[in-house]
Order: C-alpha cells, then sequence, then structure tokens
C-alpha cells in the first residue's frame, strides 16, 4: 500500500480547485448555510447594537474592540456568541462531506475520473474553510459598517490589524472542528450519526471540559500545604489540560488580540484575567506574541486532524 | 494481432481471510464485448474496482492500455469510462451541470458542446436542465452513459448497466454498446441477465467464488459444458414415439415432457432423421426446432455440476 502509494504517478492534487468550487458553490446556496448565516447575522446586529448602547456615554481607546468585546446582560458579547456559532457551522459545513457522497452513491463515478482522493478530501476541506471565512469576513465588514455608521468615527489601523488577526483566529478554530466533522463523515456512514458524534464532543468540551481539567488538576497535582508553589503548579496543570482544547485556545487568543491590555495568559487562570490586566495597552507584535502558541496550536490540531481524515479515507473501501 | 486492452494476472483481493477475487487471469483485446458473469459476490465488481484502481489488489498485476492502475490511476481513468452498478447524481443540480462537473475534473477545455452532444445521444436534450432529482432510474442510468461519452473514452466499463430497467429501456442499452463496439471501443460489463449477455458479448467469463472457472466465446463454452450436444424440440400428436427416437442414430437421450412433446439431445443435428421417424411410425408431425445452446444452459449446467461436487464433498467430510 505504502509502496504503490510512494511511487504513484501525477499530481495529487490535480482537479483540487474544481472540486473546492463545487462544493463552495454548494455550500453557499444550501439551505442550512443560509439558515445559519442569517442567525450569525441576527446575532451580530444585536449583540454589536447593545455593545454600541454602552460605549456612547465615555470616549476610549479601542472602541472598535469594544464593539466585538462589550456584553450587556443578559446578552453575552459578540464574540461569545462566535464561541458557540463558529463549531456549529463548522460542524454544519463537513459533517455530512463525504458520508453524503456515498450515501448518494456519487463517489464512485466522481473517483473514476482523473483525480486522487487526496483533491477530493483537501478540496472539501478548503471548500467549508473558505466558506466559513467568507461567512465571518462578511459578518466582520458588516459590524465595521456599524461601527462607523453608530460611532461616527472609522477604526484605527491598530484595531483593523487586531481584528484581522481575530478574523484569523476564528477562521482556524472553525478549521479544527471542521476537520473535525470530516473526520466523523469518514467513519460513519450516516450523516446523523456523524452530526450527532461532532455535536456531542463539542457539548463535552464547552462544558465539561473545565470541570475534567480543574478535577484532574487536584488529583494529579494536589495542594497538600497550602504554598503558593503548589497552587501555582496546580492552576499550570489545569491550565495545560484546559488547553487541550480548542475552545480554551480559541478564547484565550481572542482575549489577547481584542483586548491590548491583556498581557499574560500563562501563570493567571483564565478566570482571574482581570487581575492580568494592568492599564497600559501592548503593541500588536507583543500580543501576538503572546498567542502565537494558541494560534499554532488551532492550526496544528486541523492538520491533525486532516490527516487522520486523509489516511481513514485513503483506505476506505468506495462501494457503498 | 490485436492489441491487448485489459490485462490481468493473477489478480486477488483478500478481505482479511476472505478471498473475494482468487488469482484472476483476464485478457481483453482491442475492439472487444467482454460479458463478466456470476452468482451474487462471486468478485465481479471487485474486478472492476481493481482495474480502475479504486480498490487495491491484495497481489498480482492489472494493466489497462498499458498503465498500472495502481500507479497511473489518473491515466487510466482520463481513458476509460465507467458507470458502477449504483449509479447516482448530485440531485440538487441539473443533468447538465452534473456533466459540466465532471468535464471540469476530466480537465476538458471547451466542453460545452460535447455536454450538449453526449446529452442529446442519451436522448436527454430535452431534460437536459431539469434537477436529476427528478429523473428516473432510467434516465439516470443514461445519464452515466452521457457522462462516459463525454470523456470519448478507448474503454468502457459498465457494472450491471441494464440492472432495474425496462425491457424497452434495456433493449436501448444494449444498442448503446453494439454502437460502441462499432466505434472501435473496447467494453467490459457484467451482467446477471444471461440472454442479453449472449447476445452483445464477444466472449464471457463466468465468475465462482472470486475464481474465473470458464472463459471463452459462448460456443467454445457449450461445447465445453453442454459436450457439444444438440437439443432437438419436437412436437408430435399420436402415438408414442420415445422409443421410435431413441432409435435414431446419434440420438443420446429422449425426454417426453408432454403427452405430445419430446425433447432430444444428439450428437449432431438430427432434425430430419427425427421428422422422417417420427412421421413412418404414424404421428402427426407439428414442430420440429433446433436449439441453439444457450447460455442459460451452459449457466445452468455448470452450476448443477458444481453443486453436484460440493454435495459429495459434503458427503465426504461427513462421512469421514
Ligand atoms: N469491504 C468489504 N469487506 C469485506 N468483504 C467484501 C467487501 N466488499 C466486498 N466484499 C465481499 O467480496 C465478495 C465479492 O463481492 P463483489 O461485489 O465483487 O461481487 P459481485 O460478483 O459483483 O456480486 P453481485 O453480482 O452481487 O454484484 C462478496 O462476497 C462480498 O461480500
Ligand atoms: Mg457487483
Amino acid at each position: 500500500m505504502v509502496r504503490a502509494r510512494e511511487t504513484r504517478e501525477g499530481s495529487p492534487w490535480r482537479g483540487l480547485w474544481v472540486v473546492v468550487a463545487k462544493e463552495m458553490a454548494d455550500h453557499l446556496t444550501s439551505a442550512r448555510m443560509r439558515f445559519l448565516e442569517f442567525l450569525m447575522v441576527l446575532i451580530a446586529l444585536g449583540t454589536i447594537y447593545m455593545a454600541i448602547q454602552n460605549l456612547r456615554a465615555g470616549e476610549e481607546h479601542f472602541l472598535f474592540l469594544k464593539l466585538l468585546t462589550t456584553a450587556q446582560e443578559p446578552m453575552p458579547a459578540f464574540v461569545g456568541f462566535l464561541g458557540f456559532l463558529v463549531p456549529l457551522i463548522a460542524i454544519a459545513l463537513g459533517f455530512d462531506a463525504v458520508n453524503g457522497e456515498f450515501n448518494r452513491r456519487t463517489l464512485p463515478r466522481i473517483l473514476a475520473q482523473p483525480i486522487y482522493r487526496d483533491a477530493l478530501l483537501l478540496g472539501k476541506f478548503l471548500a467549508g474553510l473558505f466558506t466559513l471565512a467568507l461567512v465571518l469576513t462578511a459578518i466582520w465588514l458588516l459590524i465595521v459598517g456599524m461601527g462607523v455608521f453608530r460611532l461616527g468615527v472609522p477604526p484605527e489601523g491598530e484595531e483593523v490589524a487586531r481584528s484581522l488577526w481575530f478574523l484569523l483566529a476564528t477562521v482556524a478554530f472553525g478549521g479544527v472542528w471542521l476537520a473535525l466533522s470530516l473526520v466523523f463523515s469518514i467513519l460513519f456512514r450516516a450523516p446523523a450519526t456523524a452530526a450527532l458524534a461532532s455535536i456531542s464532543l463539542w457539548l463535552f468540551l464547552t462544558v465539561f471540559w473545565g470541570i475534567v481539567a480543574g478535577m484532574l488538576a487536584q488529583v494529579l497535582s494536589p495542594v497538600q500545604f497550602g504554598f503558593p508553589q503548589e497552587i501555582l503548579s496546580q492552576a499550570n496543570l489545569e491550565l495545560t489540560l484546559a488547553r487541550l482544547s480548542p475552545n480554551t485556545l480559541y478564547a484565550e487568543s481572542v482575549l489577547a488580540l481584542l483586548q491590548p491590555a491583556v498581557r499574560a495568559l500563562n501563570p493567571i487562570l483564565p478566570i482571574q484575567l482581570h487581575q492580568a490586566i494592568l492599564g497600559t495597552p501592548l503593541p500588536l507584535g507583543q500580543s501576538l506574541l503572546l498567542v502565537w502558541p494558541q494560534l499554532t496550536g488551532l492550526v496544528a490540531a486541523t492538520i491533525l486532524l486532516f490527516a487522520l481524515g486523509y489516511v481513514l479515507f485513503q483506505r476506505q473501501e468506495i462501494r457503498a | 494481432m490485436a492489441e491487448v486492452v485489459i490485462e490481468a494476472e493473477n489478480l486477488t483481493k483478500r478481505y482479511g481471510d476472505f478471498v473475494a477475487v482468487d488469482q484472476v487471469n483476464l485478457r481483453l483485446q482491442a475492439g472487444e464485448v467482454f460479458g463478466l458473469l456470476g452468482p451474487n459476490g462471486s468478485g465481479k465488481t471487485t474486478t472492476i474496482l481493481m482495474l480502475l484502481g479504486l480498490t487495491e489488489p491484495t497481489a498480482g498485476l492489472a494493466r489497462v492500455l498499458g498503465y498500472d492502475p495502481q500507479r497511473q490511476p489518473l491515466q487510466v481513468k482520463s481513458r476509460v469510462g465507467y458507470l458502477p452498478d449504483q449509479v447516482g447524481f448530485d440531485d440538487e443540480l441539473t443533468a447538465r451541470e452534473n456533466l459540466s462537473y465532471i468535464a471540469k475534473l476530466n480537465g476538458l477545455r471547451h466542453p460545452t458542446g460535447r455536454i450538449a452532444e453526449a446529452l442529446a445521444r442519451m436522448g436527454l436534450g430535452e431534460v437536459a436542465d431539469k434537477r436529476v432529482k427528478t429523473f428516473s432510474r432510467g434516465m439516470k442510468q443514461r445519464l452515466g452513459v452521457a457522462e462516459i461519452l463525454l470523456k470519448r473514452p478507448s474503454v468502457v466499463v459498465l457494472d450491471e448497466p441494464t440492472l432495474g430497467l425496462d425491457p424497452e429501456a434495456a433493449r436501448e442499452f444494449l444498442q448503446i454498446i453494439r454502437d460502441l463496439k462499432r466505434e472501435g471501443i473496447t467494453v467490459l460489463l457484467s451482467s446477471h441477465l444471461l440472454h442479453q449477455v449472449q447476445m452483445i458479448c464477444d466472449r464471457v467469463g463466468l465468475f465462482y467464488r472470486g475464481k474465473i472457472v470458464l472463459e471463452g466465446r459462448v460456443t467454445e463454452l457449450a461445447q465445453q459444458v453442454l459436450g457439444g450436444s444438440y437439443r432437438v424440440q419436437l412436437r408430435a400428436e399420436g402415438p408414442d414415439v420415445t422409443e421410435i427416437l431413441k432409435a435414431v442414430p446419434d440420438v443420446l437421450s429422449v425426454d417426453q415432457r408432454e403427452k405430445s412433446y419430446y425433447e432430444l439431445e444428439a450428437r449432431r443435428d438430427v432434425r430430419a432423421e427425427a421428422a422422417h421417424a417420427a412421421v413412418s411410425a404414424g404421428a402427426r408431425l407439428l414442430a420440429i426446432g433446433l436449439q441453439e445452446p444457450s447460455l442459460d444452459d451452459i449457466y445452468a449446467r455448470y452450476f448443477e455440476s458444481v453443486g453436484a461436487n460440493d454435495r459429495s464433498h459434503l458427503r465426504i467430510v461427513g462421512g469421514a
């Protein structure tokens, strides 16, 4: 098997962009995506409107970034919603990518064309990613437009740069969930099963992983005498465990990118983050340095998951 | 000497311990129509998939148009048209859009004309812009062939092409296959409809438990399996002429199926002698005919003999 793959002829990416174009067209016209786009626009309008109500009072720095992060009870901030919505959209884009072709019995026909499976799978992944990026960019533009209109001032250069990095981090975060749902769409023949598996994992990581990480840290690194070192090492372990979840990585990235005053993510728990905000904002370069591990972590997780899907798909019998 | 277009040497596919295809050898010459026969699960589809590079052989060698489907699948797949046993399309797209995707995957430069031509030739010109979800099974099957024509292949592989078609549609399909042959295209097809296979195939191969157990022209197989016997049917009223018919030289057996209907098995065409004998004995001869050796007979007779062997095998095991 390995031998055959090493010596096979022709580009593995032949037909890649044909697949990307076809799949993107499918996504953008599907009822599923229209619904999610509608939801997204609704949430953007709602949260930004609320944020603007809150902001108007005092003139401040980084107004635009505050648009994204300001929450008003009972409404969470826009970025808070994104943490939920992006995985959902990514899962919606990927959960029936491969098994859908199986069930429509189109896979043998497509793979009988002169392309490799590599191109088909990567094409499906990229199409999902581009669709996600497209939707997010549209929302981003909408928010910028709303901001300019309501606040009456254009965003500063640094704000634009920071929010673009934020956009990138969001796409990377979506990439993880897209790759995951793609893996499930290869593993499970029934799209419903794949969707359920993806959503279960998402729920687990969102709701329970924080609790599990805390409990594990208590067990593995107990505080026996109440020394600060003990407490710190437990906190560090908990953070390390929490960072196994893409949700944590994303939350940290967003925090540092959108709140220039955040100076550290490491020794302090996310729940105690207000302690890390010490007035003077960091320049963008410094903030980026701070979240670089988080960003690369998201990208690495995406690549690993895609590689897993790739291996599974290469070995799969195409017969329905 | 004609060029060898499809070649298999000891082609083998194992799923775990189960041998789906067992050392199959096959040679198809250019312009030939070859039929794969055999009971369900005997390995026809698996063989086809291996020839197209869609499934990896466990052992053995395949060559299509001089290319190795394992190492050079793109070369093979751009020259071979394949109609899977269960053909499905993107239901949301029109017939034309489906073909357009395939054309792009094949890297065709200006496909519009070719698509229209292929659709028209398959009688789908009128419904070219209808969504495929409104198509009947026969229409989808024809769209599958239109897709093949679009590629202008030199080899066509059809897996049970007439499955589920009404008699008229099936007849049209056979005509299409004949047309392909006339254009010099080599055709490999699998089917359970022996009568159809006999009508269009130059040679056939009979699969049984992953092996090709019989291979050749129908007349050759008849010689081999039926022992070159002739079957004469005779309908005559009046006295019972069984014994008289048996006395005719070269008649091997006489079977009186009904009161006035006899079936003779003979070493040569004994119609004249049998008619004379029956009339001389005072019978009223109503009809006499010679039955061509049919694939149905060959198939049935072959499996009768295999079945007998199997039972004897069981007896030996049981008695030991
Ligand atoms: N993925 C698989 N894993 C295990 N066994 C398989 C797999 N795919 C096929 N088989 C087995 O391989 C054998 C050959 O199947 P194949 O589809 O080639 O038969 P076939 O001759 O085309 O049958 P049919 O006339 O029903 O189409 C069958 O017994 C089938 O159960
Ligand atoms: Mg089959």
